[in-house]
């Protein structure tokens, strides 16, 4: 940064705004995170109560739910996924334009929580799409949820345009389509994305 | 309401041929149910929704029963007789032996029904069917027909259990996806082997994921434990 954090809030105090591109961007992007309408099990009625006045999720600038996957710029799992449903969740995920974010909301959707032993559902959404934000609980409350977006924009706030670590968006090698898993005759197939999903180590 | 006894008397008096038999149930809630034969079933049903007597107009819930083949072992006393040297001399003697006869049971697939009366206000009355085998005779013959209420569920036995209702309007899977082959609430299902990452693992469960990762090993040979993730 060119300009010292304290110059910065002194000028601030005259009227005059110094910023960076960057900056402002990211500004304008982290307050405007509108959600894809969709929910999938009883998480998504504690994700409507959030949106209702007494949680309140405008104040994040996330209070308009898209019906459109091509409107919506964060994607909240509210919910168990099933095998049945899975390709489905990651082709409209496929379907929203870049940049996009995930949430994943509640046990099912992390890890598939109380049916993780069942033969029908995915034992979490990130083995087929990258997820930003994983809240435990079950369902979690609406705090715990305005917790999620928040982190999602703290996210957003520190990405940046250029460099190495710039997001997935801005880099033209990156992928941004991922495969949709096929329903087989047993399980789907591939059971995970590797590229996405790879198997976790345990430290012990 | 009439017991099952009075019921079956009810039903043979009124469907000439159909094979009815009370399935007692010896636990503490004593709901005997009613085995019907398929050949007749959708002349029983039809009988016991329209008789004004039992006018069981209701179907509440439809479900089916897996019984896999079951191997029965009894010892069985067997006299025959043997041909034996006694002193020089060939005698045939009559002798007792006991001995083991194993023999396998086949098993067959179960739809449960259970019917209500609205008009009259009572009930449950449990009626069964079973299907030949579980392989290649798995047809029974739809109620729906009868008792509109039926088709999503027997879809849904379909779906998990594999007994194919003759008769019904719209059969297909309802809870998994059409390509799927497994019927998954049988005892002989075998799930899918996800279990490469189970963060914490125990009991059942553990022996799973311990059970992939020695898999995993066998096939890749020199494979880092690690890589397999998940346990303790």
């Amino acid at each position: 940064m060119a300009v010292e954090e304290k110059l910065k809030i002194e000028l601030g105090k005259q009227g005059v705004i110094v910023t960076s591109l960057q900056e402002l961007y990211n500004w304008g992007r982290r307050n405007s995170v509108w959600p894809m309408q969709f929910g999938l099990a009883c998480c998504a009625i504690e994700m409507i109560a959030t949106t209702m006045a007494r949680y309140d999720m405008a104040r994040f600038g996330a209070e308009i739910f898209r019906p459109s996957p091509r409107q919506a710029d964060m994607m909240i799992i509210s919910g168990t996924v099933t095998k049945k449903m899975a390709p489905q969740v990651v082709r409209l995920y496929n379907q929203m334009a870049e940049p996009k974010y995930v949430i994943a909301m509640g046990a099912c959707a992390i890890s598939g929580g109380p049916f993780k032993q069942g033969y029908n559902v995915l034992k979490g959404i990130d083995r087929y799409i990258p997820v930003d934000v994983h809240i435990p609980g079950c369902p979690p409350r609406p705090e715990a949820l305005l917790q999620a977006l928040m982190t999602l924009q703290k996210k957003i706030d520190g990405q940046s345009l250029t460099g190495p670590d710039r997001p997935r968006y801005l880099d033209k090698e990156a992928q941004g389509e991922f495969p949709v898993p096929a329903q087989g005759e047993h399980d789907l197939e591939p059971p995970s994305n590797q590229g996405v999903w790879p198997v976790p180590i345990t430290i012990k | 309401m009439q017991t099952v006894e009075q019921i079956k008397a009810a039903i043979e008096k009124a469907v000439p041929g159909a094979a009815v038999e009370v399935a007692p149930n010896p636990g503490p809630a004593a709901q005997h149910s009613l085995r019907i034969g398929p050949e007749h079933a959708v002349a029983v049903a039809t009988f016991l929704r329209d008789d004004a007597e039992l006018a069981l107009d209701f179907l509440s819930n439809v479900t089916g029963v897996d019984w896999p083949d079951k191997e029965i072992t009894e010892k069985v006393k067997v006299t025959r007789p043997v041909t034996k040297t006694v002193e020089g001399v060939e005698q045939t003697v009559e002798e007792t032996v006991e001995e083991t006869h194993k023999r396998v049971e086949p098993g067959y697939l179960e739809s449960v029904y259970h019917l209500y009366s609205m008009a009259k206000k009572h009930g449950p009355v449990v009626i069964r069917m079973r299907t030949g085998n579980r392989t290649d005779r798995t047809e029974l013959p739809s109620l729906t027909p009868v008792w509109r209420s039926g088709e999503f569920q027997e879809r849904e036995v379909f779906d998990l259990y594999g007994i194919v209702f003759k008769g019904h309007p719209d059969l297909r899977r309802i809870l998994m996806w059409d390509g799927f082959k497994d019927y998954p609430m049988r005892k002989d299902y075998v799930e899918p082997d996800d279990f490469e990452y189970e963060p914490t693992a125990h009991d059942e469960v553990l022996a799973r994921a311990q059970e992939h990762r020695n898999r995993e090993k066998g096939d890749e040979g020199t494979r880092e434990p690690a890589a397999g993730g998940g346990g303790r």
